[in-house]
């Protein structure tokens, strides 16, 4: 199959087409059928993806299953997967079957529903797979549109503050992320990214209104993209949206934004930034660690004193986050292996804590934290679910959190030892914040009135979290089965950056003498 | 055999907590309880029969990346094979125990299933130590350390419907963290300048780290000290030292079998298990080896203080347990890890047996755990006063003086104090024989309080206290056997001659003859320190020293380490002490609760600002509330509220306010308005690119 990647890729946009074009009516069975065409197209999509899985060679650290066509207006449209982004395009694909089936409750609009969430998926698998700078600006602003749907229409009852939040941080990122791509183009001549990771961009100082940039063109590229990058991640202090895009978004979008949308930030910084800006990103390195280890004190002290769950999981996430920015800019291999699987392993336990919260709303119908207590006594199987992956949240070794923090904290020891001290004491924060969160909701005596009935998981909710208490697990006992395939291809990008910088030293020490 | 000890605790709990429903009850505990015996036998097997020397086995790749290394893997020495029966014996009796203790618990309702989930994290506590003591790298370890941290974590907070209990639960794993913290920074400063985080890997490297200097922090150090420092705060949390010790009292808030296994025997003791598993940087390490004898010997003392006031009896216990680990890490401190591991060893058994023993009491008294509702308990249950009888006389050092005939506790706290001597701190020494007095008072005021004396309190529960069935019993009694018997039959091996040492941990000895005396002459270290030896040798009756290099054996002892021989060859009086003081503390307590019992309230009455002191444990929960916990939570607030309400998103409505006039002009209806606004914000952004792509491609 020449064409695996884009046919994984547009499965669900097909199956969106169909259901948009030959389901009519709004009646019990149509919606039955949108849910389990939905249901349907990503499971298959699934499927199709474990081909690229088991094709994949580990060994090599290029690009594999490239498609290359052309395209309308010159431009081209070309498709591949590296180490990096195929374990990617597997969360995608591995989460969108257990968000549809999270779904499977609603009962506004059920179509356009399905339909949001299965051009998301398309447009969500596009930019990990996209290969030209131009497919990808299309793939990840577009993505955007669905996610603002979901949140806009099946948000709760702020959901235009928020989907307004989300739009005014994204705009502006998007804007210089564009500046720097015409740039990039004007100065490379290409818009393909193997060309343009092969390129090397001018990295001269020179003086902007009597500021001196260091690393030149690189810097000024790198923070045009930074500002789109950080706000996805999201970095301290541009995360604010996400606390309230959680809180407004209906649990399958909250589950897809932690799981996948926040990871397009950590793509991009991995995919562009570091390799293509490397003088750059090595000027900006300091800034962007000091940030990520402030994100994690500061969003984990948030996150002790918030009164709604899904605040509370938001701002755990955006701490989760910053170990993810932190890792990666160490640029050393064990920063970045641990960051890539910090973000794999955050896809599954971030999403299980929404869908936690979910199970709960839906009973209850409010996240207040205040309003449960003592449910162990009446959801003993939800009360262990839960459990589990508080304790991967906090990072417990066994787990596959534990294996993203370790990694990027032992990175950032070798290059900075206060960033690793500071964020170290997220270890601690996070076991406060977390079992502080458990106690409220779930541990001691089951007094309130209001949830004297409540019952426990179904066997649907059962079957949602089962895929990913065994991922969780499996990578935390087992996680050579994601380093061994990110290993090769991360290892050549530390290599590139290192002779990058090494040469730009070298060349600055020339023109210096 | 060592995969079966291993991974035997792991299937009962899987089977025992989720399998209840199929199997039943009993059945389900039995099996756990079954399989926690076979590894407990095979344990005592590996024991015997190991022959000192190391040995590796390879499970399970775990993570690499890049020149990290590691793997699920057993190293099996003799620190691991001492480990192994503690945990072993200790918990399969606890299981034995626990049929009867958990038995018809008061605190839940008669059709609720609580013993499966009790049995299972007893269990899977089990496995997660001997993962922790089995580990042949320092990311294992941290896996067994976190992992019996979730254990105790779940054990504390096992009545989960009594607010206090998940208070005291979550307070035991967050300390744990911020040691946590300091042991993870030491792995990574290991593998920084080690590039290993293996034991093997880590001990060759070791005396080069003593010559390294890291930049950390604020400043350069030399880098052996921070690494044991920043190791040993981890211990700190992990056994409950002073500072990190706030836990450790409010664990007992946990069913008291917990208690006994957990944060009596083995979870509380994994630090010392950590001093003495990096004996090879410790012992290059002189200013970190400094502060731990100087923090041990600290919170050998405070405990005990505290200790003297406290009337709840598994709170005694508690802070008696405390005050003992900071024994240990003296010992561990001063360079004798044997002696260290020796006082680990002998205490597993006569403290899990004084926690089982306080149990059969509350049991008897129907779950009262206040001493001053006690008294004249020993006709009421006879079998269980002789087993805290022979755990006081082990916890307090009876023995004959000058020999090596006495219960446990006599030959290992005596080894401990008298390598405190020979290390050289007095400050130490006259700390831990201050401690012993005060040891022997506690344990004897708990002894007196509890059986002795008139029946107080509440009458009905006393008129039906009754002895505890034969599955409480037994354990008492086997560990009884632990609690007479282990120091003699084994000091010879911890802290015998240094051949003796030298081959039970499998550690290189050499004869100091003539050779080493040119050796040590070529030295130019001054002449002084030849004729030092010279006398020393020939003073001493023995004629070895410690001749491995770090990694060979169990642990390592550097050559210029003396402190086994000088403890041997202490003075007398120094010998004597202990003993002294176990007298002195006795007399005390016979004089305070039999002969005078008024005495003790006059007391706190007329010295009450002491008493208030003491009785609130020097005030540290307080003091730590109002310097740690209160302000995080201000400080979260403000971030919350300020920083992100008022800074940040006040900055964003102010750009906001610039711009959304001009937005919803452009959209026309606000409703969903920035949908369209950013699909057509996109769109323009495409256009540009295309058209700047095309003519580009056309130029």
């Amino acid at each position: 199959m020449d064409n695996l990647l884009s046919i994984t890729t547009f499965i669900p946009a097909l199956a969106a087409l169909i259901l948009a074009l030959f389901l009519r009516g709004s009646d019990a069975a149509a919606q039955r059928n949108a849910k389990w065409v939905a249901m349907f197209a990503t499971t298959a999509t699934f499927l199709v993806s474990l081909f690229i899985l088991f094709e994949f060679d580990p060994g090599n650290p290029g690009f594999q299953f490239v498609e290359q066509a052309d395209w309308l207006l010159g431009l081209q449209y070309k498709m591949g997967v590296d180490g990096i982004s195929v374990l990617f395009v597997m969360l995608t694909t591995f989460m969108m079957p257990l968000v549809i089936a999270a779904s499977w409750n609603v009962e506004s609009r059920v179509k356009e529903y399905m339909i949001a969430f299965l051009l998301l998926e398309t447009l969500m698998l596009g930019v990990f797979m996209a290969l030209d700078m131009v497919l990808f600006y299309l793939f990840f602003e577009a993505g955007l549109i669905p996610m603002f749907l979901i949140i806009g229409i099946w948000g709760g009852a702020n959901r235009i503050y928020a989907s307004f939040k989300f739009f005014l941080y994204t705009f502006l990122g998007s804007v210089l992320m564009l500046v720097a791509m015409v740039a990039m183009f004007s100065d490379a001549g290409t818009t393909d990214i193997v060309l343009l990771l092969n390129h090397e961009f001018a990295y001269g100082t020179f003086d902007v209104l009597g500021i001196q940039i260091v690393g030149g063109m690189q810097t000024l590229m790198f923070l045009a993209f930074f500002a789109s990058f950080a706000v996805k991640m999201p970095m301290w202090p541009v995360h604010t949206w996400l606390p309230d895009a959680h809180v407004q978004a209906p649990t399958a979008g909250s589950v897809v934004l932690a799981a996948i949308l926040l990871k397009m930030g950590g793509y991009g910084f991995l995919r562009f930034s570091l390799p293509m800006f490397p003088v750059g990103s090595e000027v900006l390195a300091p800034l962007v660690l000091w940030m990520s280890a402030i994100a994690i004190v500061y969003t984990s002290l948030v996150a002790l004193v918030q009164e709604d769950m899904k605040k509370l999981i938001a701002y755990s996430s955006v701490a989760h986050m910053g170990f993810v920015t932190m890792g990666i800019f160490t640029a050393n291999q064990q920063g970045l292996d641990g960051a890539i699987f910090q973000m794999v392993s955050h896809g599954f336990i971030s999403g299980a804590l929404f869908l936690c919260v979910g199970v709960i709303y839906d009973r209850m119908h409010t996240r207040e934290i205040d309003a449960y207590g003592g449910l162990v006594n009446r959801m003993p199987a939800y009360a262990l679910v839960f459990l589990f992956f508080t304790m991967a949240n906090v990072g417990l070794p066994g787990t596959s959190g534990f294996v993203g923090e370790f990694l990027t904290l032992m990175g950032a020891f070798q290059v900075n030892t206060w960033v690793a001290a500071v964020a170290t004491t997220g270890v601690i924060f996070s076991a406060a914040y977390a079992l502080w969160l458990y106690r409220r909701v779930v541990l001691g005596d089951l007094i309130k009135e209001s949830l004297k009935a409540i019952t426990d998981m179904t066997r649907r909710e059962k079957l949602i979290f089962a895929p990913l208490v065994v991922m969780t697990l499996l990578l935390g006992v087992y996680p050579a089965l994601v380093l061994d395939i990110i290993g090769p291809s991360v290892s050549a990008l530390v290599n590139n950056y290192d002779t990058a910088t090494a040469a730009a030293a070298a060349a600055m020490q020339v023109v210096g003498n | 055999m060592e995969l079966t000890i291993l991974f035997a605790p792991l299937v009962g709990a899987i089977l025992c907590g989720f399998g209840w429903r199929a199997f039943g009850e009993t059945a389900a505990m039995s099996i756990a309880t079954g399989l926690l015996f076979l590894s407990a036998l095979l344990s005592w097997v590996v024991f015997l029969t190991f022959d000192g020397v190391t040995e590796q086995i390879q499970i399970l790749r775990y993570i690499e990346s890049g020149s990290l290394s590691t793997d699920w893997s057993i190293r099996m020495d003799r620190l691991t094979a001492i480990m192994l029966i503690v945990i072993t014996t200790v918990s399969s009796l606890v299981h034995l125990y626990s049929f009867g203790y958990m038995d018809k618990d008061p605190q839940w309702k008669d059709d609720e299933s609580y013993r499966p989930r009790f049995f299972a994290y007893l269990s899977f506590f089990t496995f997660a130590m001997l993962m922790l003591v089995t580990s042949d790298n320092l990311v294992q370890m941290f896996f067994g350390w976190e992992g019996v941290g979730v254990a105790s974590y779940l054990l504390i907070g096992f009545y989960y419907r009594k607010p206090s209990a998940n208070a005291a639960a979550i307070k035991a794993f967050v300390v744990n963290r911020v040691g946590d913290f300091g042991f993870a920074l030491g792995i990574f400063a290991l593998f920084f300048l080690t590039d290993s985080i293996r034991f093997d890997d880590i001990f060759a490297a070791a005396p080069g780290l003593a010559e390294t200097q890291l930049s950390f922090l604020w400043r350069e150090w030399n880098a052996a000290n921070v690494i044991a420092i920043l190791l040993f705060i981890g211990a700190m949390g992990k056994s409950a030292q002073l500072f990190l010790h706030t836990w450790l009292p409010d664990a007992m808030e946990g069913p008291t079998p917990v208690s006994a296994l957990i944060h009596a025997a083995t979870m509380v003791t994994a630090g010392v298990f950590l001093v003495c598993r990096m004996s090879p940087v410790m012992e290059f390490a002189p200013e970190a080896q400094m502060f731990i004898v100087f923090l041990g010997a600290t919170t050998a003392f405070y405990a005990a203080t505290v200790g003297l006031v406290q009337t709840d009896i598994k709170r005694v216990i508690a802070y008696s347990t405390c005050s003992q680990l900071g024994y240990m890490f003296v010992a561990a401190g001063v360079g004798m890890y044997s002696a260290a591991m020796f006082h680990l060893f002998t205490h597993a058994f006569f403290k899990a047996m004084l926690f089982l023993g306080a149990g059969s009491v509350i049991h008897a008294m129907h779950h009262e755990q206040d001493m001053t509702n006690y008294g004249g308990l020993r006709k009421k249950i006879p079998y269980t006063f002789a087993a805290m009888l022979i755990g006081t006389l082990a916890i307090t050092g009876v023995g004959i003086p000058l020999t090596h005939i006495g219960f446990a506790g006599f030959l290992s706290k005596d080894a401990i104090i008298e390598s405190a001597f020979a290390g050289g701190t007095s400050y130490a020494f006259w700390l831990l024989v201050i401690a012993a007095t005060m040891t022997s008072f506690y344990s004897w005021r708990l002894i007196f309080l509890t059986f002795f004396g008139e029946p107080r309190g509440n009458k009905h529960t006393h008129d039906h206290a009754h002895e505890s069935p034969m599955v409480m019993l037994i354990p008492l009694g086997v560990l009884s056997l632990g609690a007479i018997f282990a120091g003699m039959l084994w000091y010879n091996s911890f802290f015998g001659h240094v051949d003796q040492v030298g081959k039970f941990y499998g550690i290189p000895v050499a004869e100091v003859g003539a050779e080493d005396h040119a050796e040590a002459g070529e030295d130019d270290t001054a002449e002084l320190v030849t004729e030092d030896q010279a006398d020393v040798v020939a003073e001493a009756e023995h004629h070895y020293a410690f001749a491995g290099q770090p990694g060979q054996g169990a642990l390592y002892m550097a050559p210029d380490n003396h402190v086994l021989d000088d403890a041997h060859d202490a003075p007398v009086w120094v010998k004597v002490s202990p003993f002294v003081a176990m007298l002195i503390g006795l007399l005390g307590a016979l004089w305070f609760y039999i002969w005078n019992p008024t005495l003790p309230g006059r007391l706190a009455e007329s010295q009450r600002p002491i008493y208030l002191f003491l009785k609130n444990k020097w005030y540290f929960d307080e003091l730590y509330d109002v310097i740690f916990v209160r302000p995080a939570k201000w400080i979260g607030r403000q971030l919350w509220k300020k920083g992100d309400g008022n800074v940040i998103d006040g900055t964003l409505n102010g750009v906001a306010l610039g711009i959304v006039p001009f937005l919803t002009r452009l959209s026309g209806r606000a409703q969903s308005g920035y949908i369209f606004t950013y699909a057509f914000a996109m769109v323009i952004g495409i256009a540009v690119l295309i058209t700047w792509v095309t003519l580009g491609g056309a130029n």
